[in-house]
């Protein structure tokens, strides 16, 4: 489980997050879900240590995060897989060199056992035969796929996804989400997804943690959000015509 | 933003550049991809500098050569350029232009990309990772470069005092041996090795911590180089005060 402990962060003076505690489940594909600029990215990168938090604490398994040095930190990050919202692939590696990369630097297998997890991974993506291309060779989809399969190359305990679904199409997104829930289930993880994209929330949350500016505003399941009495998280989640149609019925 | 922020974010880079590597074998093999990028790769253009640099320092003396001046100066003025100023000083600054902005815009898409971030979530020191293998490189290929420019400097002077008749051989020659001090290239090394860190860590600094899109990699680029040649302008200064005077 992850949890934050009352997280506040400023950039200037611009109160990104204001006390907010959270916590994620194991097991479970855990949301954050908001309005642009609500504070659901800073939120995430101080929870895996990118943006350091002004106050607060953040706890992987009872881990306090916060005040670990570099070393212990480095021992957290190995359990740490991210899925980018570009992938962040690096573009000077093939596809197989991308996933063997985490496991290049940290892991004491062969050659020939690193080829073996790479194929793994990528069957597991539904990309096999794909290992020798150039991340540019691929389709947005293949390219958030290839992400999830270097993420999980490491067997991570906590794995986060930042707008998973951006910029693909609908039944690509929902190949995304079922692959989210399935490794999750699978490998027993601690899942965070950011995302605003309503059909993605619907489709994969087990819990849902609305941000609305720095603050949590809402915490749930995907059920009793459908019937929460908050303004702030109607006016979201009713924003787009579909899902004003779907209220209707 | 102020002067005495960038140095303390440097400052700051520079210690996480020079932590041990995590992993020595992924290290090894980005050095010798960084030698190809920043040493084999630019043979080519330092050569080609070199040569006409020299030609045209040996005719330029030429010209200003008369009367009571004797004509070894030719070959002694080729020389000290050369070794002094041009091969060190000037060879830097071109790459600077050349290696600074590649390492700039390299590490700039990088972070737009979010491929340094991708690089820490792993926990790889990503600072040390891309940026220590560049500064190793550069402190082994730039004076490998300058000494190659030195001796093509010098030799197409000599060819070219010889097609155009501007000095004999003999007196060339004498020229380029006469007051010669071995000091003269270990100053000129020195410099060279002082102002490829300063290209190479510039460089990387303003690449790594580039925010926004592909517009800031390019100012980040622009100002991996500006900043470069002005910092190798004023060490030059500095060090040759020290080391000459």
């Amino acid at each position: 489980m992850i949890e934050l402990k009352n997280i506040s962060k400023s950039f200037g003076e611009h109160h990104i997050l204001k006390n907010v505690s959270a916590k994620f489940h194991k097991g479970k594909v855990n949301f954050i879900i908001g309005r642009s600029g609500s504070g659901k990215s800073v939120m995430t990168k101080c929870t895996v240590g990118l943006l350091e938090p002004d106050e607060g604490q953040v706890l992987f398994d009872g881990r306090d995060f916060t005040v670990m040095n570099q070393r212990k930190r480095k021992e957290i990050h190995k359990e740490i897989g991210m899925l980018f919202q570009g992938g962040a692939l690096f573009d000077s590696m093939t596809v197989s060199e991308n996933i063997k990369f985490p496991l290049k630097m940290f892991s004491d297998m062969t050659d020939q056992e690193m080829d073996v997890r790479a194929s793994d991974c990528l069957k597991r993506v539904m990309l096999e035969g794909h290992g020798d291309k150039f991340t540019g060779e691929l389709s947005g989809g293949m390219q958030k796929r290839v992400g999830i399969a270097r993420a999980i190359s490491m067997n991570p305990k906590y794995l986060f996804c930042d707008e998973p679904n951006s910029g693909l199409d609908p039944q690509t997104a929902i190949v995304i989400d079922n692959l989210i829930i399935d490794i999750t289930r699978e490998y027993g993880m601690t899942t965070v997804v950011v995302s605003h994209d309503m059909n993605s929330v619907i489709e994969a949350s087990d819990t849902i943690h609305f941000i609305h500016q720095g603050e949590i505003a809402f915490e749930g399941t995907n059920d009793e959000m459908m019937v929460s009495k908050s303004e702030t998280l109607n006016e979201f989640i009713y924003a787009s015509k579909l899902m004003q149609k779907l209220r209707d019925r | 933003m102020s002067i005495i922020f960038h140095i303390g974010r440097y400052t700051r880079f520079i210690l996480r550049v020079f932590r041990k590597p995590e992993n020595g074998a992924v290290f090894r093999r980005s050095l010798v991809n960084e030698l190809t990028t920043i040493g084999t790769n630019s043979v080519g253009i330092v050569a080609l500098l070199s040569l006409f640099m020299g030609a045209v320092m040996c005719l330029q003396t030429a010209h200003q050569v008369s009367g009571w001046i004797p004509a070894y100066t030719i070959g002694f003025t080729v020389r000290q350029t050369m070794i002094l100023e041009f091969s060190p000083t000037l060879i830097p600054v071109i790459l600077a232009g050349k290696i600074g902005s590649n390492i700039a815009s390299q590490l700039g898409t990088m972070r737009v990309s979010e491929q340094i971030d991708a690089l820490e979530i792993m926990g790889i020191n990503s600072a040390g990772f891309l940026t220590l293998p560049k500064i190793i490189a550069g402190i082994l290929c730039f004076p490998l470069l300058v000494i190659m420019s030195m001796f093509l400097g010098l030799a197409s002077g000599a060819g070219i005092a010889y097609v155009t008749g501007v000095s004999s051989m003999a007196d060339f020659q004498y020229g380029l041996q006469v007051d010669f001090l071995a000091y003269d290239v270990i100053y000129a090394l020195i410099k060279t090795t002082i102002f490829s860190i300063v290209i190479t860590s510039v460089s990387a600094y303003h690449g790594y911590h580039t925010h926004g899109g592909a517009l800031e990699v390019a100012k980040s680029s622009t100002k991996a180089v500006v900043y470069s040649v002005v910092i190798i302008m004023m060490s030059n200064l500095i060090l040759t005060k020290l080391l000459l005077t």
